[in-house]
């Protein structure tokens, strides 16, 4: 015990010539600089999650979103050895007043071949409305083979009020299709973005 | 594993004299940069989240007493779950673990104080206005947070109230607190650690919170940046989580539980320290496999950011992503098993003796276990089908969070309260509030496996007639529980007025380490020299 006390007070000598101070030795700024840099980039990060999430669905198709562009018809040739059904179902976010539905509820369809299903759309009520569709496929490894040469979801679908319209989509599977899907079915939900999307109303209606 | 010498090393020179009074009244807390004041004002504000939301925890129980819809509107029941889970997480639990780390942290590594004592104040002092404004927002037109802790999109933005801004702008100053805490605590033990204190030697509780600390930076901006977007998409138009504009929702579950699984170990992680400094205390023996202990529990930090979509296996991932997340969260109950082997191991054969810390500290160990195993159930995907959003998963969170971290912090109070105060606390009073609380608190949650296994769901104001029995108990032992804690209260408070046996420096006879070398209770200011450890 004496023998450290020693120690302690000749340590203490050496160390901390101002006892109040903390440890003369080190920058806590520099300690603190590093930290915020993590904080910064876990902030970052969160919202960098955000395109890498859709990126990394789209590679690997698990989220079902099909391509929010058209495709151009590249099929090398029909592989006539194989059909796919592919279900079609339609349905309106709630609140979204529109009658929407598929004219073909079901093709079958051999990968390679061009497919065109027609979708019904009517605006019953009073007011003009602005309508978005967003395609979801099920499995979603099946969205990956799903290729549209045209389809309505690509633009916003304005309709004026008690307005009906025929909306067409076109496709083809591409025959890379795995083995174990030979149905798949594709889900439109229809939204209504009146609100958000007020200013393209204009040019797309004129 | 520490051993050191100092207590008579308080010569404190006369160049600075401040260092003797310790200034009265209000501004004494206000202005304080103390890391035993602060802690203190950490402790009672945990403290009294804890009864408001016990209160809450009240309201729900006194609803769900009966089936059918009898004491509060549906939408007031949703703002209790809401705002209850809030406050014991970000009000509770928390802080309660930033303020025994402020007391103990640099007692423990022998620093003099905290190394950012500015910011320590500010961290602590932004707290109560957060809660404030949570709290307020229950009174707005259109009432409080409804949409459950989890803030789950599109509930909270495209079905929620005008009270999410300031939902919003309340988790923002618990998030700049938290990282403020954590920023403090890694700068002092990086830092401010006396000589001879090396990495290996600091105490277990030191240990845990330096990496709940690297948890808490890493992930308390994830949940900034994601309230941030619940902020955008509610109010200025963006879509990061609306399928309309192009968003997901399902992206928001896998930001928030990217943060929230993490969040769950920033509150068990420093409960495993805590446990650990008191088991050997009351088996006279040294800690069974410290090495080990600091490894579990940094690989259990790192395992903890890979697991987060376990909570989220009914969202329809694919079967590969299941089972990843399955057996990574299965993963995890290894360095989890390692731990309570270890403290089992330091009992055994140890001369153990049962004070009230250690009552706690066994009574952790086996519901702890308990709530681990029902963890480990729900991290079956194919069964999570059933269990999952039903009470099971609520019985799972809640042993693991009250008699786990909620548990431990009375153990550490128990512990290190009569090294604060330099009295001992009313043991009668103690075991009390040992007895009631054990009993009551499994009454309330062990019926919850059963409900939620035959399919009662969680959140829901009412319920299915079959389920009428378990619930009444269940309501019987929440209102015990509550009670309980009222004897809590009344030792708190006659502790701070310092009534009592004293006790002497060491305080229990087989606690060892710098925090009990100093002399009860603790002075203002102490390693104002460093002591040497050896
Ligand atoms: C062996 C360790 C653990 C395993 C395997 C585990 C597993 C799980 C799983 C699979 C779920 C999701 C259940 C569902 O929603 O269907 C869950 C929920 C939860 N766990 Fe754990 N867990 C463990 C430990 C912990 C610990 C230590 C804590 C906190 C101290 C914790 C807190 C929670 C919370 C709060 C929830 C519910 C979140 C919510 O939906 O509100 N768990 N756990
Ligand atoms: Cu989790």
């Amino acid at each position: 015990m004496q023998d450290d006390n020693k120690n302690i007070e000749q340590m203490a000598d050496q160390i901390q010539p101002s006892p109040t101070q903390p440890r003369q030795d080190v920058d806590h700024g520099k300690t603190v600089g590093k930290i915020m840099l993590l904080v910064v980039g876990m902030f970052c990060f969160a919202f960098a999650l955000v395109p890498l999430y859709d990126v990394f669905c789209r590679i690997t198709g698990i989220n079902g979103k099909t391509n929010v562009e058209a495709a151009v018809y590249s099929a090398p040739e029909v592989d006539e050895t194989r059909t796919i059904t592919v279900d079609f179902i339609t349905r309106t976010h709630s609140g979204m007043p529109w009658e929407f539905e598929a004219q073909t509820r079901k093709v079958d369809i051999h990968p390679g071949q061009m497919g065109e299903v027609t979708f019904y759309v009517r605006n019953p009520t009073g007011r003009d409305i602005i309508a978005q569709a967003v395609p979801s496929v099920t499995p979603g490894q099946a969205s990956l083979y799903l290729n549209k040469t045209e389809c309505f979801c690509f633009q916003h679908q304005p309709l004026k009020a008690g307005e009906e319209a025929l909306m067409p989509m076109v496709f083809y599977i591409d025959p890379q299709l795995p083995e174990n899907i030979n149905f798949f079915t594709l889900q439109y939900t229809l939204y209504d973005i009146t609100e958000t999307a007020e200013d393209a109303v204009e040019v797309a209606m004129n | 594993m520490t051993s050191a010498t100092d207590t008579t090393a308080h010569v404190d020179g006369e160049h600075h004299d401040d260092h003797h009074h310790i200034p009265k009244g209000l501004t004494r807390w206000l202005f304080t940069t103390n890391h035993k004041d602060i802690g203190t004002l950490y402790l009672w504000f945990a403290f009294i989240m804890f009864l408001v939301g016990g209160a809450m925890a009240m309201v729900i129980r006194a609803e769900l007493f009966q089936p059918g819809l009898q004491i509060v509107e549906p939408n007031f029941f949703n703002q209790m779950t809401t705002v209850h889970g809030l406050i014991m997480v970000f009000g509770a639990v928390m802080p309660a673990f930033t303020g025994l780390a402020n007391w103990l942290v640099p007692m423990m590594i022998g620093a003099p104080d905290m190394a950012l004592p500015r910011m320590n104040n500010w961290s602590f002092w932004i707290l109560p206005f957060a809660f404030l404004i949570l709290l307020s927002s229950l009174f707005m037109e259109g009432g409080g947070p409804a949409f459950g802790w989890t803030f789950y999109a599109p509930l909270s933005t495209t079905y929620s109230g005008d009270s999410t801004a300031l939902f919003v702008f309340s988790v923002h100053i618990m998030g700049i607190s938290s990282i403020m805490g954590a920023i403090n605590v890694i700068v002092t033990i990086f830092n401010m650690r006396a000589p001879g204190m090396t990495y290996m030697k600091m105490p277990l509780f030191v240990w845990t919170w330096l990496i709940t600390a690297f948890l808490l930076i890493a992930v308390m901006p994830v949940l900034a940046a994601a309230v941030t977007m619940v902020l955008t998409d509610k109010f200025f138009g963006t879509s990061f989580f609306d399928a309309a504009g192009g968003g997901d929702p399902v992206l928001f579950q896998h930001i928030f539980w990217f943060f929230g699984h993490p969040e769950v170990y920033i509150m068990i992680l420093p409960a495993f320290g805590i446990i650990s400094q008191i088991v050997p205390t009351f088996s006279r023996k040294k800690l069974f496999g410290y090495a080990s202990m600091v490894y579990a529990t940094a690989s259990i930090a790192l395992l903890s950011f890979v697991v987060w979509a376990h909570h989220m296996f009914t969202t329809g991932m694919p079967v590969a992503a299941e089972m990843f997340f399955m057996i990574a969260t299965m993963l995890i109950s290894v360095p989890t098993g390692v731990k309570v082997f270890n403290w089992v191991a330091t009992m055994w054969r140890g001369s153990l003796s049962f004070e009230i810390p250690m009552m706690f500290a066994i009574a952790f160990i086996v519901l702890f276990t308990i709530g681990g195993l029902s963890g480990l159930m729900l991290a079956i995907t194919p069964v999570d089908f059933q269990y999952h959003d039903t009470y099971f998963v609520v019985a799972h969170f809640h042993y693991v969070l009250v008699t786990g971290a909620v548990f431990s912090i009375m153990a550490a109070v128990y512990y290190w309260l009569p090294k604060w105060t330099g009295k001992m606390f009313d043991i009668t009073l103690a075991k009390w509030h040992f007895w009631c609380s054990l009993i009551s608190v499994n009454v309330l949650f062990f019926p919850m496996h059963f409900v939620g296994l035959a399919g009662m769901p969680r959140r829901i104001p009412d319920y299915a007639l079959q389920f009428a029995d378990f619930n009444k108990w269940i309501s019987v032992g929440g209102f015990a529980f509550g009670l309980s804690q009222l004897i809590f209260l009344a030792l708190l408070i006659k502790a701070c007025r310092h009534q009592g046996e004293s006790v002497s420096d060491q305080v229990w006879d087989g606690a060892e380490g710098l925090e009990w070398e100093i002399p009860s209770p603790a002075p203002y200011h102490t390693f104002d020299t460093p002591p040497v450890v050896k």
